[in-house]
């Protein structure tokens, strides 16, 4: 549900931004306030949710055990999928955080003729996987915009990137993995009935979002030649807090960064925000060892339970008739 | 059983086809009989001081709820909240990527949608969001939250009672989002308003009572017991005379009560008490801790602690050095996850040490609780018991890990390694279908009730079927497990889906070959059928 409903609200970003910059030449505001504006929403949000999760406690140890326990000294246990340490569990939320290990055991259940057929499925956690890299390393390369020197590191993970190099200007990997691994996921959700039924307008529009970024970039990049000095003018003076807006700027860098802008402003109240959730999630960051070490609960509260003297004074006679011990005659 | 033959019950289901109404459009839930468990009792609801205890019936348009039942349900979710980071984080991040869908045994059973975890958990995250997330009061249906209203509510209750609190989905989650955590919390808010079943209710009253689920009373246990150990005599030609209620004994073995009442689980049950007494075992049965199942963990983490409370209280009383265990399954999740965090620190207690052959179970010594099957391949290992194998000759065997010990625990190498040094043959299931990819039985967590026998074969078709394929690749006749509510639910499932195949615990299969000192030439196995070799006797 909501596919068109989050379409139309990206189409209407689109324009409210072409509108606003070519038309009404609100170009400061696009390119100096709203950019602030979404960092700190983006920053005091992220913060704030992330407390407010710290806040809840975690009364129990319930890791999810993936693997075998560890128990008698001649089995041989499961270190990351049933850790029985907390390095274990760092090791596992390592797994988790950079291999996306839960999303690699995916399976696909089928029934053919009264039969069910489980086998395993492994295109979403390569689409994931495609994706979030791709994300992170463009991320990463767009830092030099906001370094008046860029530095080494960043320009290894260029050169590594555009390695694969096809014409003039150098054609990134990512941009061609990202556009994939967005389409594949666009996809899934259009034609997998199962994943379509589930999905909300808030499933479609940072996917939209996401392909309205990466298109703009691709564009400025590769087809409409921008003005990457001016570009570069602008989001050095943001990153060193004096902002400035150079002339030549086309519309289509003010769509990428109103985008952006928007992304960042909605990510702490959406689902976005499984970006932070993923540390604190209490099935996989525990170790397994409750019955080695206790664990407190901080609002543990005593119960009324039920005291051996009622259940004997209950069924006394019984007992002492059937000859089984009993503390007061 | 009334139901359509098994060819017929699956071929309606369609796993790829979904209903053209939108979810949030399906209401009000039409409640199928056969999916939906009788309402509680009044009376058992009162007993363990229940709220809105009163007869509910589910079909009912009236629940009798009380007046302001809207605002105790949003005041248990913020309270819930606030105290469990699992249910906050997970109504927050999941992003409906799919991945747990066709995971649970319910969703591939039903094809209803709903029975998809991440379905079921957004049943109740679109409440949480109507009232919670600016998101949720902003944009409404839009931002996928929806007004808490009487319809919603049975909705609620009609799915999280269609739930086994597996834990199947939660391996499969890229966050380990749990619904069974999900479940088990959404149990609590409906029971803030008296909404339990009858199949739960009742078992957890009784446990209150007379300590066992079963109501079984402590003279009765002595006399079921005493009445196992003269079949034992029958069979083994050894007397055996249980310790009930010895105080000082080293060891206090506690077992669920299914094993003290019904085939097959009784079979367990003296299997326990012959591996006891030839290992000349100081320990005993305790009538008041006569259960260690925990139907009150499918109520709420309250109920669930003051019954299992009992249980160290009794070890106190009779002053025992440690706890041992038998097979069970939600026992051991409550054992083993939460009972140390409720009642610790166990310091009247000793680390346990195995007196047979002095292993010191290091994984324990905290709770001071031991399982049998840790315990028994310990003694395997140590080459203390003397085996028959051949005894087992006619079963050809298979295990099924119970979602509790497994995704709970942990629990794979330590029951197929006492199999396999007890029976000669043993195959596995399918690799997706064991071990932490196991399938349910389709009736854990209460939902072993009678009235929902369409829903339970339903559920438990994924494991049936692997089942199947085993029974017919190599002719698997029996199903062994290490889970009480295994014995009770998977009989009439392998009865409707691989007739033939019959189910047993663990030990059961150790009592069968265990070789015993003083023993008669046996000519019987635990169920008083002939053994391989012997039936013409
Ligand atoms: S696998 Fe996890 S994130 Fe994906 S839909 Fe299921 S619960 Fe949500
Ligand atoms: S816990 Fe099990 S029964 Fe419940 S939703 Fe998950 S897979 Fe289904």
């Amino acid at each position: 549900m909501g596919i068109g409903l989050a379409f139309i609200i990206v189409l209407g970003l689109i324009l409210f931004a072409y509108i606003g910059t070519e038309l009404l030449g609100l170009k400061s505001l696009f390119a100096v306030v709203f950019p602030y504006a979404a960092l700190i929403v983006f920053l005091i949000g992220f913060i704030r949710r992330m407390v407010k999760w710290g806040k809840s406690p975690v009364p129990f140890r319930i890791p999810t055990t993936a693997g075998q326990q560890f128990s008698l000294p001649w089995i041989k246990y499961s270190k990351i999928d049933n850790p029985a340490t907390g390095w274990g569990a760092a090791l596992r939320m390592f797994f988790e955080i950079a291999f996306f290990r839960s999303l690699f055991r995916n399976t696909k259940a089928e029934i053919m003729n009264g039969k069910l057929y489980v086998g395993s499925n492994k295109w979403l956690w390569i689409g994931a996987l495609a994706f979030h890299y791709s994300f992170l390393i463009i991320l990463v390369r767009h830092l030099r915009f906001f370094m008046a020197q860029t530095p080494w590191c960043i320009s290894v993970v260029d050169s590594v990137d555009s390695f694969w190099q096809i014409g003039l200007p150098m054609v990134y990997m990512t941009d061609i993995i990202i556009g994939a691994a967005l389409l594949y996921l666009l996809g899934r959700r259009i034609f997998n009935p199962q994943v379509k039924y589930i999905s909300l307008p808030s499933d479609y529009f940072p996917l939209f979002l996401i392909i309205g970024i990466i298109a703009t970039g691709v564009m400025m990049r590769y087809f409409a030649r921008v003005d990457i000095t001016a570009i570069k003018e602008l989001t050095l003076g943001l990153a060193y807090l004096k902002p400035s807006v150079p002339e030549g700027i086309g519309s289509l860098f003010y769509i990428h960064l109103f985008l952006v802008s928007v992304l960042f402003a909605y990510f702490p109240f959406s689902k976005l925000m499984h970006m932070g959730g993923v540390f604190l999630s209490p099935t996989r960051n525990l170790a397994n060892n409750n019955r080695m070490e206790r664990h407190v609960n901080p609002w543990d509260y005593p119960v009324k339970h039920r005291h051996y003297e009622e259940y004997e004074d209950e069924f006394r006679e019984k007992m002492k008739k059937a000859g089984i011990p009993v503390e007061k005659e | 059983m009334g139901l359509p033959r098994p060819e017929e019950l699956i071929s309606n289901v369609n796993l790829k086809k979904m209903p053209s109404k939108w979810w949030m459009d399906t209401l009000p839930v039409e409640f199928k009989p056969g999916f939906y468990c009788y309402g509680a009792k009044g009376k058992n609801l009162e007993y363990v001081n229940f709220p809105n205890a009163r007869d509910f019936h589910v079909t009912d348009e009236d629940w009798k709820l009380p007046e302001d039942w809207k605002k105790i349900v949003i005041e248990g979710i913020k309270q819930r909240l606030e105290r469990f980071r699992t249910f906050h984080v997970f109504m927050d991040i999941c992003v409906r990527c799919g991945a747990c869908a066709d995971k649970c045994h319910f969703f591939i059973g039903t094809g209803d949608p709903k029975n998809m975890p991440v379905l079921r958990a957004e049943l109740l995250r679109s409440v949480y969001r109507k009232y919670f997330t600016s998101g949720g009061k902003l944009f409404g249906r839009n931002g996928g939250a929806r007004d808490l209203d009487i319809d919603v509510l049975k909705e609620l209750w009609y799915y999280f009672y269609q739930c086994t609190e597996c834990r199947r989905c939660s391996l499969f989650c890229p966050y380990g989002i749990d619904t069974a955590e999900i479940t088990i919390i959404a149990r609590e808010l409906l029971n803030l308003l008296g909404l339990n079943t009858d199949w739960i209710s009742g078992p957890v009253a009784n446990c209150y009572r007379t300590g066992n689920h079963l109501g079984i009373e402590p003279h009765t246990m002595k006399s079921t017991l005493e009445f196992m150990c003269n079949d034992i005599e029958e069979i083994t030609g050894i007397k055996i005379e249980p310790p009930i209620n010895k105080k000082g004994a080293e060891i206090l073995f506690i077992t669920p009560s299914g094993d003290l009442f019904a085939d097959p689980g009784i079979y367990n049950a003296m299997g326990y008490m012959m591996l006891f007494h030839e290992l000349g075992l100081d320990y005993t049965w305790s009538t008041f801790a006569s259960e260690g199942g925990n139907f009150g963990f499918f109520t709420s983490m309250e109920m669930a602690k003051r019954l299992h409370s009992k249980i160290y209280e009794e070890a106190k009383r009779l002053k025992v050095k440690w706890i041992l265990g038998g097979e069970c399954g939600h026992m051991w999740r409550v054992w083993h996850q939460y009972h140390n965090t409720w009642y610790g620190p166990v310091d009247f207690l000793e680390e346990p040490v195995s007196p047979i052959t002095g292993t010191k179970f290091e994984n324990a010594k905290s709770n001071k609780i031991v399982h049998i099957s840790e315990f028994t391949a310990d003694l395997i290992k140590h080459g203390v018991l003397k085996f028959d194998k051949s005894r087992n000759d006619n079963l050809i065997v298979t295990f099924h890990d119970s979602c509790n010990p497994s995704r709970g625990m942990g629990i794979f190498e330590e029951p197929r390694y006492i199999i396999k040094n007890v029976c000669n043959h043993f195959y596995e299931m399918p690799d997706e279908t064991i071990r932490e990819q196991t399938f349910c039985c389709g009736g854990g967590s209460g939902l072993n009730a009678g009235e929902i026998m369409e829903l339970r074969m339903r559920g438990g078709f994924p494991r049936a079927n692997a089942v199947r394929y085993v029974h017919e690749k190599f002719g698997v006749n029996m199903l062994a497990n290490i889970c009480a509510i295994d014995r009770a639910t998977l009989p009439p499932l392998m009865d409707y889906w691989v007739p033939g195949v019959r189910v047993s615990g663990v030990t059961e299969l150790v009592a069968n070959a265990m070789i015993m000192k003083g023993e008669k030439e046996r000519t019987m196995n635990l169920r008083m059928e002939p053994l391989p070799g012997k039936e013409e006797e």
